[in-house]
Protein backbone atom coordinates (compact mmCIF):
# COMPACT_ATOMS: atom_id res chain seq x y z
CA UNK A 1 0.00 0.00 0.00
CA UNK A 2 2.95 2.30 0.74
CA UNK A 3 4.33 1.21 -2.60
CA UNK A 4 1.06 2.58 -4.32
CA UNK A 5 0.95 5.65 -2.02
CA UNK A 6 4.61 5.84 -3.44
CA UNK A 7 4.05 5.83 -6.94
CA UNK A 8 0.79 8.36 -6.55
CA UNK A 9 2.53 11.39 -5.06
CA UNK A 10 5.64 10.58 -7.16
CA UNK A 11 3.79 12.23 -10.10
CA UNK A 12 4.21 15.66 -8.56
CA UNK A 13 8.22 15.44 -8.46
CA UNK A 14 8.81 16.68 -12.06
CA UNK A 15 6.56 19.63 -10.92
CA UNK A 16 8.08 20.27 -7.68
CA UNK A 17 11.58 19.86 -9.45
CA UNK A 18 10.78 22.31 -12.16
CA UNK A 19 9.24 24.78 -9.82
CA UNK A 20 12.60 24.55 -7.50
CA UNK A 21 14.89 24.76 -10.89
CA UNK A 22 12.98 28.01 -12.49
CA UNK A 23 12.48 29.78 -9.25
CA UNK A 24 16.23 29.47 -8.22
CA UNK A 25 17.34 30.11 -11.63
CA UNK A 26 14.67 33.67 -11.58
CA UNK A 27 15.91 34.25 -8.13
CA UNK A 28 19.78 33.76 -8.83
CA UNK A 29 19.77 36.05 -12.11
CA UNK A 30 17.69 38.92 -10.21
CA UNK A 31 19.62 38.85 -7.38
CA UNK A 32 22.35 39.97 -9.03
CA UNK A 33 20.86 43.61 -10.42
CA UNK A 34 19.34 43.60 -6.76
CA UNK A 35 22.58 43.50 -5.14
CA UNK A 36 24.44 45.75 -6.97
CA UNK A 37 21.60 48.92 -6.23
CA UNK A 38 21.64 47.19 -2.47
CA UNK A 39 25.86 48.67 -2.69
CA UNK A 40 25.48 51.15 -4.86
CA UNK A 41 26.86 54.83 -3.97
CA UNK A 42 23.25 56.48 -4.96
CA UNK A 43 21.61 56.58 -1.68
CA UNK A 44 17.96 56.82 -3.14
CA UNK A 45 18.81 53.22 -5.41
CA UNK A 46 20.35 51.72 -2.12
CA UNK A 47 17.33 52.66 0.11
CA UNK A 48 14.94 51.59 -2.56
CA UNK A 49 16.81 48.13 -2.83
CA UNK A 50 17.04 47.99 0.81
CA UNK A 51 13.07 48.37 0.78
CA UNK A 52 12.49 46.36 -2.20
CA UNK A 53 14.72 43.31 -0.07
CA UNK A 54 13.20 44.18 3.58
CA UNK A 55 9.29 43.98 1.77
CA UNK A 56 10.06 40.49 -0.04
CA UNK A 57 11.14 39.30 3.05
CA UNK A 58 8.88 39.98 5.31
CA UNK A 59 5.30 39.25 3.81
CA UNK A 60 5.02 35.17 4.02
CA UNK A 61 5.36 33.09 0.63
CA UNK A 62 2.13 32.00 0.86
CA UNK A 63 0.51 35.80 0.51
CA UNK A 64 2.56 36.30 -2.12
CA UNK A 65 1.69 33.50 -4.18
CA UNK A 66 -2.24 34.68 -3.13
CA UNK A 67 -1.32 38.14 -4.16
CA UNK A 68 0.10 36.94 -7.52
CA UNK A 69 -2.42 34.38 -8.14
CA UNK A 70 -5.87 35.76 -6.89
CA UNK A 71 -5.13 39.70 -6.47
CA UNK A 72 -3.39 39.59 -9.79
CA UNK A 73 -4.18 36.78 -11.25
CA UNK A 74 -8.46 36.99 -10.92
CA UNK A 75 -8.74 40.16 -12.72
CA UNK A 76 -5.44 41.72 -14.39
CA UNK A 77 -4.09 38.93 -16.11
CA UNK A 78 -4.41 35.57 -16.85
CA UNK A 79 -2.03 33.89 -14.69
CA UNK A 80 -1.47 29.59 -13.98
CA UNK A 81 -0.75 28.54 -10.87
CA UNK A 82 2.61 27.07 -12.35
CA UNK A 83 3.24 30.94 -13.22
CA UNK A 84 2.46 32.42 -10.02
CA UNK A 85 4.15 30.20 -8.07
CA UNK A 86 7.08 30.66 -10.02
CA UNK A 87 7.16 34.51 -9.87
CA UNK A 88 6.31 34.56 -6.61
CA UNK A 89 8.92 32.46 -5.08
CA UNK A 90 11.12 33.80 -7.58
CA UNK A 91 10.89 37.45 -6.77
CA UNK A 92 11.32 35.85 -2.80
CA UNK A 93 14.13 34.43 -3.96
CA UNK A 94 15.93 37.16 -5.80
CA UNK A 95 15.88 39.27 -2.42
CA UNK A 96 17.42 36.85 -0.35
CA UNK A 97 20.32 35.70 -3.38
CA UNK A 98 20.96 39.83 -3.21
CA UNK A 99 21.88 39.68 0.46
CA UNK A 100 23.83 36.48 -0.22
CA UNK A 101 25.75 38.02 -2.99
CA UNK A 102 26.38 40.92 -0.96
CA UNK A 103 27.93 39.01 1.95
CA UNK A 104 30.08 37.48 -0.31
CA UNK A 105 30.95 40.69 -1.95
CA UNK A 106 31.97 41.66 1.55
CA UNK A 107 33.81 38.81 2.61
CA UNK A 108 36.17 39.05 -0.42
CA UNK A 109 39.27 41.14 0.77
CA UNK A 110 39.52 44.60 -0.43
CA UNK A 111 43.34 44.04 -1.54
CA UNK A 112 42.43 41.60 -4.71
CA UNK A 113 40.36 44.26 -5.86
CA UNK A 114 43.01 47.14 -5.44
CA UNK A 115 45.93 44.49 -6.69
CA UNK A 116 43.70 44.50 -9.75
CA UNK A 117 43.30 48.12 -10.20
CA UNK A 118 47.21 48.45 -9.91
CA UNK A 119 47.90 45.56 -12.39
CA UNK A 120 45.60 47.86 -14.58
CA UNK A 121 43.38 45.34 -15.43
CA UNK A 122 40.29 47.08 -17.07
CA UNK A 123 36.53 46.80 -15.26
CA UNK A 124 35.25 44.15 -17.17
CA UNK A 125 37.97 41.22 -16.12
CA UNK A 126 38.74 42.95 -12.82
CA UNK A 127 35.03 41.61 -11.93
CA UNK A 128 35.36 38.51 -14.29
CA UNK A 129 38.56 36.87 -13.76
CA UNK A 130 39.31 38.38 -9.94
CA UNK A 131 36.14 39.11 -8.41
CA UNK A 132 33.35 36.77 -9.67
CA UNK A 133 35.49 33.47 -9.05
CA UNK A 134 36.01 34.08 -5.62
CA UNK A 135 32.52 35.57 -5.19
CA UNK A 136 30.61 32.12 -6.75
CA UNK A 137 33.12 29.92 -3.66
CA UNK A 138 32.13 32.33 -1.33
CA UNK A 139 28.49 32.34 -2.13
CA UNK A 140 27.92 28.21 -2.77
CA UNK A 141 27.17 27.10 0.18
CA UNK A 142 24.76 29.28 1.26
CA UNK A 143 23.01 29.33 -2.07
CA UNK A 144 22.96 25.32 -1.75
CA UNK A 145 21.08 25.87 1.65
CA UNK A 146 18.78 28.50 0.02
CA UNK A 147 18.09 26.11 -2.51
CA UNK A 148 17.43 22.82 -0.57
CA UNK A 149 15.16 25.63 1.88
CA UNK A 150 13.37 26.58 -1.67
CA UNK A 151 12.71 22.87 -2.40
CA UNK A 152 10.59 22.93 0.79
CA UNK A 153 8.82 26.27 0.30
CA UNK A 154 7.59 25.34 -3.47
CA UNK A 155 5.24 22.45 -1.44
CA UNK A 156 3.06 26.17 -0.63
CA UNK A 157 2.39 26.18 -4.34
CA UNK A 158 0.11 23.38 -3.63
CA UNK A 159 -2.62 25.80 -1.77
CA UNK A 160 -3.18 27.78 -5.38
CA UNK A 161 -3.22 24.52 -7.07
CA UNK A 162 0.16 23.38 -8.45
CA UNK A 163 0.17 19.65 -8.72
CA UNK A 164 3.31 18.81 -6.95
CA UNK A 165 4.04 16.68 -3.66
CA UNK A 166 2.19 18.43 -1.09
CA UNK A 167 -1.12 18.45 -3.76
CA UNK A 168 -0.80 15.00 -4.51
CA UNK A 169 -0.04 14.32 -0.88
CA UNK A 170 -3.28 16.06 -0.33
CA UNK A 171 -5.88 14.85 -2.38
CA UNK A 172 -4.58 10.95 -2.03
CA UNK A 173 -4.87 11.67 1.58
CA UNK A 174 -8.52 13.20 1.39
CA UNK A 175 -9.24 10.23 -1.16
CA UNK A 176 -8.08 7.39 1.21
CA UNK A 177 -8.06 8.35 4.39
CA UNK A 178 -4.44 6.98 5.20
CA UNK A 179 -2.69 10.41 5.81
CA UNK A 180 -0.52 9.72 8.39
CA UNK A 181 1.09 7.46 5.52
CA UNK A 182 0.81 9.83 3.32
CA UNK A 183 1.88 12.73 5.00
CA UNK A 184 4.98 11.41 5.96
CA UNK A 185 5.93 9.30 2.41
CA UNK A 186 5.63 13.28 0.69
CA UNK A 187 8.13 14.41 3.85
CA UNK A 188 10.46 11.51 2.95
CA UNK A 189 10.31 12.35 -0.90
CA UNK A 190 10.98 16.02 0.34
CA UNK A 191 13.96 14.26 1.64
CA UNK A 192 15.19 12.09 -0.67
CA UNK A 193 14.91 14.80 -2.91
CA UNK A 194 17.22 17.15 -1.16
CA UNK A 195 19.93 14.73 -0.38
CA UNK A 196 21.90 15.20 -3.82
CA UNK A 197 21.17 18.17 -3.61
CA UNK A 198 22.92 18.61 -0.71
CA UNK A 199 25.68 16.20 -2.39
CA UNK A 200 26.21 18.49 -5.15
CA UNK A 201 26.48 22.07 -3.38
CA UNK A 202 29.16 19.66 -0.76
CA UNK A 203 30.89 18.37 -3.87
CA UNK A 204 30.95 21.40 -5.76
CA UNK A 205 32.20 23.28 -2.88
CA UNK A 206 35.23 20.79 -2.23
CA UNK A 207 36.28 20.63 -5.88
CA UNK A 208 36.32 24.45 -5.97
CA UNK A 209 38.69 24.93 -2.51
CA UNK A 210 40.93 22.09 -3.26
CA UNK A 211 41.33 23.84 -7.18
CA UNK A 212 42.25 26.97 -4.64
CA UNK A 213 44.72 25.44 -2.54
CA UNK A 214 46.67 24.34 -5.52
CA UNK B 1 -8.79 55.35 -2.27
CA UNK B 2 -11.70 56.28 0.00
CA UNK B 3 -13.32 53.19 -0.99
CA UNK B 4 -10.24 51.49 -0.28
CA UNK B 5 -9.94 52.54 3.11
CA UNK B 6 -13.94 52.14 3.63
CA UNK B 7 -13.05 48.41 2.83
CA UNK B 8 -10.15 48.04 4.57
CA UNK B 9 -11.62 49.87 7.83
CA UNK B 10 -14.63 47.26 7.69
CA UNK B 11 -12.41 44.22 7.60
CA UNK B 12 -9.58 45.29 9.47
CA UNK B 13 -11.25 43.73 13.04
CA UNK B 14 -11.37 40.27 11.66
CA UNK B 15 -7.67 40.33 10.38
CA UNK B 16 -6.57 41.49 13.58
CA UNK B 17 -8.44 39.01 15.90
CA UNK B 18 -6.53 36.72 13.18
CA UNK B 19 -3.11 38.06 13.60
CA UNK B 20 -3.60 37.72 17.42
CA UNK B 21 -3.94 34.37 16.50
CA UNK B 22 -0.92 34.13 14.27
CA UNK B 23 1.28 35.83 17.10
CA UNK B 24 -0.68 33.17 19.81
CA UNK B 25 0.82 30.30 17.89
CA UNK B 26 4.25 31.68 17.63
CA UNK B 27 4.56 32.17 21.35
CA UNK B 28 2.79 28.78 22.07
CA UNK B 29 5.24 26.99 19.24
CA UNK B 30 8.46 29.02 20.55
CA UNK B 31 7.35 28.41 24.57
CA UNK B 32 7.60 24.74 23.43
CA UNK B 33 10.02 24.41 21.00
CA UNK B 34 13.24 26.42 22.01
CA UNK B 35 13.63 24.02 25.50
CA UNK B 36 12.96 21.21 23.15
CA UNK B 37 15.61 22.51 20.74
CA UNK B 38 17.83 22.83 23.46
CA UNK B 39 17.67 19.64 24.45
CA UNK B 40 18.16 18.42 21.26
CA UNK B 41 21.22 20.38 21.23
CA UNK B 42 22.62 18.75 24.24
CA UNK B 43 20.93 15.71 23.28
CA UNK B 44 24.05 15.60 19.94
CA UNK B 45 26.63 16.62 21.80
CA UNK B 46 26.29 13.53 24.99
CA UNK B 47 28.32 10.86 24.75
CA UNK B 48 25.47 8.36 23.98
CA UNK B 49 25.98 7.05 20.85
CA UNK B 50 22.08 6.26 20.81
CA UNK B 51 20.70 9.15 22.37
CA UNK B 52 22.99 11.28 19.46
CA UNK B 53 21.14 9.20 17.10
CA UNK B 54 17.81 9.74 18.56
CA UNK B 55 18.32 13.50 18.40
CA UNK B 56 20.02 13.62 15.23
CA UNK B 57 16.72 12.17 13.76
CA UNK B 58 14.18 14.79 15.07
CA UNK B 59 16.15 17.42 13.94
CA UNK B 60 16.80 15.80 10.10
CA UNK B 61 12.81 15.18 10.00
CA UNK B 62 12.43 18.24 11.42
CA UNK B 63 14.42 20.23 9.01
CA UNK B 64 13.94 17.77 5.94
CA UNK B 65 10.29 17.91 5.36
CA UNK B 66 8.04 20.91 4.39
CA UNK B 67 6.63 22.85 7.14
CA UNK B 68 3.44 22.37 5.30
CA UNK B 69 3.22 18.90 5.34
CA UNK B 70 4.57 18.18 9.03
CA UNK B 71 1.49 20.75 9.61
CA UNK B 72 -0.85 18.52 7.62
CA UNK B 73 1.01 15.25 9.17
CA UNK B 74 -0.10 16.33 12.67
CA UNK B 75 -3.61 17.67 11.76
CA UNK B 76 -4.60 15.09 9.22
CA UNK B 77 -2.50 12.23 9.91
CA UNK B 78 -2.57 11.71 14.00
CA UNK B 79 -5.78 11.47 13.93
CA UNK B 80 -5.65 8.37 11.79
CA UNK B 81 -3.62 6.77 14.42
CA UNK B 82 -5.78 7.62 16.91
CA UNK B 83 -4.19 11.07 18.23
CA UNK B 84 -6.85 13.93 17.27
CA UNK B 85 -6.03 17.47 17.98
CA UNK B 86 -7.27 20.78 17.59
CA UNK B 87 -5.97 22.84 14.43
CA UNK B 88 -4.30 25.25 17.25
CA UNK B 89 -3.05 21.95 18.88
CA UNK B 90 -1.51 20.15 15.58
CA UNK B 91 0.12 23.72 14.35
CA UNK B 92 1.22 24.14 17.69
CA UNK B 93 2.90 20.55 18.25
CA UNK B 94 4.03 20.80 14.55
CA UNK B 95 5.44 24.03 14.48
CA UNK B 96 7.21 23.11 17.88
CA UNK B 97 9.00 20.22 16.44
CA UNK B 98 10.21 22.29 13.37
CA UNK B 99 11.24 25.41 15.72
CA UNK B 100 13.17 22.61 17.93
CA UNK B 101 14.89 21.41 15.11
CA UNK B 102 16.13 24.33 13.37
CA UNK B 103 16.92 26.41 16.96
CA UNK B 104 19.27 23.56 18.30
CA UNK B 105 21.74 23.86 15.40
CA UNK B 106 21.38 27.76 16.57
CA UNK B 107 22.24 26.76 19.64
CA UNK B 108 24.36 24.27 18.99
CA UNK B 109 26.94 26.77 17.33
CA UNK B 110 26.82 29.05 20.04
CA UNK B 111 27.77 26.40 22.40
CA UNK B 112 30.28 25.61 20.54
CA UNK B 113 31.70 29.08 20.80
CA UNK B 114 32.16 28.82 24.09
CA UNK B 115 36.09 28.28 24.68
CA UNK B 116 37.20 24.68 25.91
CA UNK B 117 38.61 26.18 28.71
CA UNK B 118 35.46 27.56 30.51
CA UNK B 119 34.82 23.58 30.59
CA UNK B 120 38.09 22.88 32.20
CA UNK B 121 38.06 26.04 34.63
CA UNK B 122 34.66 25.10 35.49
CA UNK B 123 35.34 21.17 36.21
CA UNK B 124 39.01 22.40 37.68
CA UNK B 125 36.71 24.33 40.37
CA UNK B 126 34.64 21.01 41.00
CA UNK B 127 31.10 22.00 39.49
CA UNK B 128 29.26 19.33 38.19
CA UNK B 129 28.39 18.80 35.05
CA UNK B 130 24.75 20.03 35.69
CA UNK B 131 26.28 23.30 37.17
CA UNK B 132 28.83 23.72 35.07
CA UNK B 133 26.01 24.08 32.26
CA UNK B 134 23.89 26.09 34.08
CA UNK B 135 26.14 28.78 35.56
CA UNK B 136 29.26 28.27 33.12
CA UNK B 137 28.65 27.22 29.72
CA UNK B 138 24.91 28.36 28.49
CA UNK B 139 24.67 31.74 29.83
CA UNK B 140 27.89 32.39 27.77
CA UNK B 141 26.98 30.22 24.60
CA UNK B 142 23.18 31.01 24.63
CA UNK B 143 24.38 35.04 24.27
CA UNK B 144 26.13 33.86 21.36
CA UNK B 145 22.65 32.46 19.80
CA UNK B 146 20.43 35.03 20.73
CA UNK B 147 20.30 37.43 17.35
CA UNK B 148 20.08 34.25 15.16
CA UNK B 149 17.34 32.75 17.50
CA UNK B 150 15.69 36.26 17.41
CA UNK B 151 15.81 36.18 13.83
CA UNK B 152 14.08 32.74 13.77
CA UNK B 153 10.77 34.01 15.82
CA UNK B 154 10.88 36.71 13.27
CA UNK B 155 10.29 33.77 10.35
CA UNK B 156 8.06 32.21 12.78
CA UNK B 157 5.36 34.26 12.85
CA UNK B 158 5.54 34.19 9.33
CA UNK B 159 5.40 30.77 8.99
CA UNK B 160 2.25 30.42 11.01
CA UNK B 161 0.65 31.61 7.83
CA UNK B 162 0.79 28.24 6.33
CA UNK B 163 -1.82 27.45 9.07
CA UNK B 164 -4.09 28.48 6.40
CA UNK B 165 -3.57 24.71 4.94
CA UNK B 166 -5.44 23.01 8.03
CA UNK B 167 -7.93 25.77 8.84
CA UNK B 168 -6.78 27.42 11.53
CA UNK B 169 -8.32 31.03 11.54
CA UNK B 170 -5.28 33.19 11.91
CA UNK B 171 -3.98 35.89 9.30
CA UNK B 172 -4.00 34.52 6.16
CA UNK B 173 -7.24 32.13 6.65
CA UNK B 174 -9.56 35.27 7.86
CA UNK B 175 -7.83 37.35 4.55
CA UNK B 176 -8.91 34.21 2.44
CA UNK B 177 -12.21 34.05 3.07
CA UNK B 178 -13.29 37.52 3.02
CA UNK B 179 -11.25 37.08 -0.75
CA UNK B 180 -13.87 34.50 -1.51
CA UNK B 181 -16.54 36.09 -0.44
CA UNK B 182 -16.55 39.60 -1.62
CA UNK B 183 -14.21 38.92 -4.47
CA UNK B 184 -12.03 41.94 -3.34
CA UNK B 185 -8.35 39.47 -3.10
CA UNK B 186 -6.23 42.46 -4.23
CA UNK B 187 -7.03 44.90 -1.58
CA UNK B 188 -7.54 42.21 1.56
CA UNK B 189 -4.49 40.45 0.78
CA UNK B 190 -2.46 44.21 0.43
CA UNK B 191 -3.65 44.52 4.08
CA UNK B 192 -2.84 41.12 5.39
CA UNK B 193 0.80 41.66 3.49
CA UNK B 194 0.86 44.84 5.42
CA UNK B 195 0.12 43.72 8.40
CA UNK B 196 2.74 41.32 8.29
CA UNK B 197 5.52 43.56 7.03
CA UNK B 198 4.40 46.09 10.06
CA UNK B 199 5.70 43.49 12.71
CA UNK B 200 8.19 41.56 10.24
CA UNK B 201 10.01 44.24 8.94
CA UNK B 202 10.90 46.62 11.95
CA UNK B 203 11.82 43.53 13.46
CA UNK B 204 13.75 42.61 11.19
CA UNK B 205 15.85 45.98 10.89
CA UNK B 206 16.58 46.13 15.10
CA UNK B 207 17.47 42.19 15.09
CA UNK B 208 20.53 43.08 12.26
CA UNK B 209 20.95 45.92 14.38
CA UNK B 210 21.59 43.94 16.96
CA UNK B 211 24.09 41.42 15.68
CA UNK B 212 26.15 44.20 14.27
CA UNK B 213 25.96 45.89 17.81
CA UNK B 214 27.17 42.57 19.02
CA UNK B 215 29.70 41.80 16.47
CA UNK B 216 31.85 44.55 16.75
CA UNK B 217 33.99 43.35 18.76
CA UNK B 218 34.29 39.86 16.52
CA UNK B 219 36.33 39.94 13.78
Amino acid sequence: MIGAFFTTIAQGIPWTIALTVSAFATGALLGLPLCMMLMSPARPLRWLARLLVLTLRSVPPIVWLFFIFFGIGSGLLEISPFQAAWIGLGLITAANMAEIYRGAFAAIHPGQREAAIALGLPGRYRFMDVVAPQLLRIALPSCGTYAIGLLKDTAISSTIGVNEIAFEAYHLSQRTFHSLDVFAVAGLLYVLISLPMAWIAHWADRSMRRRLAR
Amino acid sequence: MSDLLDFWGEWLPSLLDGLAISVKVTGACLLLGLPFGLLLALGMQSKGAALRLLALAVIETGRGAPVLIMLQFTYFGLPTAGISLSSFGAATLALAWNTGAYTSEIIRAGLEAVPQGQREAAAAIGLTGWDSLRYVILPQGLRVSVPALLGFAIATLQTTSLCFSIALPELVSRAYIVGSNTFQYMPILLLTALLYAAICLPATVVVSALERHLGRHAA
